[in-house]
């Protein structure tokens, strides 16, 4: 009998994470720092609007693209932010999430062979999406000397004449890390003298620490040569709703669309509803969580030093990424052990590409009082490691 | 950074100086210094635990009376608010705008000892015209918190 299965699907590696999950999941007593989400509810003015939709029976499809009213205010918000100008009706799309838009992004424009830059350690989905796309990966290794940014050097290095796509993933999970003005505009010159394309994953860009926050879309060019990918799960606390949606110029969302339609027909229609009343009234929502985020941020930042574990600072998602390597053991050994001594789970860095070895992703979206408990248990069990600092002490 | 601290503390009053301090990414020793002379200042009147009597064993019962009073020449409200926050029971008093000046909230141990309360001590008073009793049924939220359900995480455990 004959294979029933796509060959590419069949070389992709599952995620080598998940037996780790599995452990974490059904040990009831473990304390988690290890979740993707915000801990925050949906505004309830959000909610309230989603509901009130329901209530009005507003229970049907929307256009392909998505509500009328929710891509202007996506075009208004990007404007607002960037000074950037899409034109809500051709340029602008509402998806099931941010990576609905990464895969169809890649779909799109990917022709067989076309290479793909995926700067690493970054979100899982760019590597499998670009391959069942018919493209190549090729991972850009970020370091931690460059706070995990993408300098032109980094870039340089990894292009060739078959690079068609360069996937901007900032502000990054699993790092942190952003891209400020000055780092963004490096990059350039370069994206244009070797006619690249950029797919640029903002979707944790509310949630920037440090100054204003920027987009490659801003710099001149750039904008006709960027799927723009945003969305309101980590923004404004609705993951569950599942939305996202993705900016771009006529000659490519056209296309985007073109798939949308026939894969997904259109976004959840409650959710959009409740978008709507996101980006209208919710800067407030953002501005008090952000404020939390940050809060967390400097306090697991200050913490995790005294404790022995370095980390570079990060100004961007909800992550902190520290080092372990003085402790001479791998990410995977560290988090399995931390998981069976303390009972904490972290993820190890590896989960997000190769150069994650030797980081642990560890996340915020966690109360005070929930990240307290969590860091006295790892300050116990780093104690325990014979390398670490309190024996040199 | 007294705004900050005091947003922080207000939901939070156990949280030590070091944990203050790293939230801010500030000095410790600032953070302490401002905390005690806030303390001085009678900006920090006081550090509470919000509890859900409810579900202990004993018996509790909170009112809202609403006092009606004639403001006393020279004196306005402030003496008559002085009179009636003296007493025990009394757990706060408030001057407000509208159909009514004080509201007076009671803690007591039953509905019969905070009637007596009203009838025997506030409204006898001269400046009071009269009052309402309203009795606290149910708590929901308090102090920004719901009390009625503990909050449940109910995020998947590890998420990429």
């Amino acid at each position: 009998m004959r294979s029933p299965l796509n060959d590419r699907i069949t070389e992709i590696q599952p995620s080598g994470i998940r037996k780790f999950f599995d452990i974490v999941t059904e040990m009831e007593d473990a304390i988690s720092l290890g979740v993707g989400e915000p801990d925050f509810d949906t505004p309830w003015h959000v909610r309230e609007e989603g509901i009130h939709s329901l209530e009005m029976g507003r229970t049907f499809y929307t256009s392909n693209a998505g509500l009328k009213e929710l891509r202007t205010e996506i075009s208004n918000y990007i404007n607002r932010r960037f000074g950037v100008s899409y034109d809500p009706l051709s340029e602008c799309m509402v998806t099931v999430g941010g990576s609905e838009a990464i895969d169809l992004a890649m779909r799109c424009m990917l022709n067989p062979g076309d290479e793909v830059l995926i700067p690493q350690p970054s979100y899982v989905s760019y590597t499998p999406c670009a391959i069942m796309a018919g493209g190549v990966p090729v991972p850009i290794e970020l370091e931690e000397k460059d706070e995990f940014r993408l300098t032109p050097e980094k870039l340089l290095e990894k292009i060739t004449p078959k690079t068609k796509l360069l996937v901007l993933p900032f502000p990054n999970n699993p790092t942190g890390a952003i891209m400020e003005k000055e780092d963004l505009e490096k990059l350039v010159p370069i994206i244009e003298q070797n006619d690249l394309y950029v797919l640029s994953d903002e979707i944790y860009a509310e949630l920037t620490y440090k100054g204003e926050m920027h987009s490659i879309i801003e710099f001149p060019g750039m904008r006709d040569r960027t799927v723009y990918i945003n969305g309101f799960s980590k923004a404004y606390a609705m993951t569950g709703w599942r939305l996202g949606y993705c900016c771009a110029p006529k000659l490519i969302l056209k296309q985007i669309l073109k798939l949308h339609q026939f894969a997904i027909m259109c976004a959840p229609t409650t959710s959009q509803y409740a978008a709507v009343e996101a980006l209208k009234n919710g800067d407030e929502d953002i501005a008090r969580m952000r404020e939390a985020y940050d809060q967390r941020r400097r306090f697991l930042v200050t913490r995790l030093r005294e404790i022995g574990m370095d980390c570079f600072e990060p100004y961007g998602a909800f992550y902190v990424f520290p080092s372990i390597k003085r402790f001479g053991m791998s990410s995977e050994e560290f988090a399995n052990r931390l998981l069976r001594e303390e009972k904490v789970a972290i993820v190890p860095g590896t989960a997000f590409g190769d150069c994650g070895e030797g980081f642990m992703r560890i996340s915020y979206a966690y109360s005070i009082e929930d990240l307290k408990k969590a860091l006295d248990r790892i300050e116990a069990f780093v104690r325990k490691l014979p390398d670490s600092a309190f024996f040199r002490r | 950074m007294r705004e900050k601290i005091l947003a922080i503390i207000e939901k939070n009053s156990r949280l030590t100086t070091k944990d203050i301090a790293d939230i801010l990414g500030e000095n410790e020793e600032r953070v302490k210094a401002e905390i005690e002379s806030m303390e001085q200042e009678g900006i920090i009147c006081g550090y509470h635990t919000l509890i859900n009597w409810d579900k202990t064993a004993d018996e509790r019962v909170d009112a809202l009376i609403e006092v009606k009073v004639t403001p006393q020449r020279g004196q306005g409200f402030d003496s008559i608010a002085h009179r009636i926050y003296q007493y025990d029971e009394v757990d706060a008093v408030y001057l407000m705008s509208g159909s009514f000046d004080f509201t007076v909230m009671i803690k007591g141990r039953t509905m019969k000892e905070v009637a007596l309360f009203v009838s025997e001590k506030l409204s006898p008073m001269e400046s009071v015209l009269s009052t309402a009793t309203h009795f606290v049924l149910k708590k929901y939220k308090d102090h920004g918190t719901v009390i009625e359900q503990p909050r449940v995480d109910e995020r998947m455990k590890v998420s990429l």
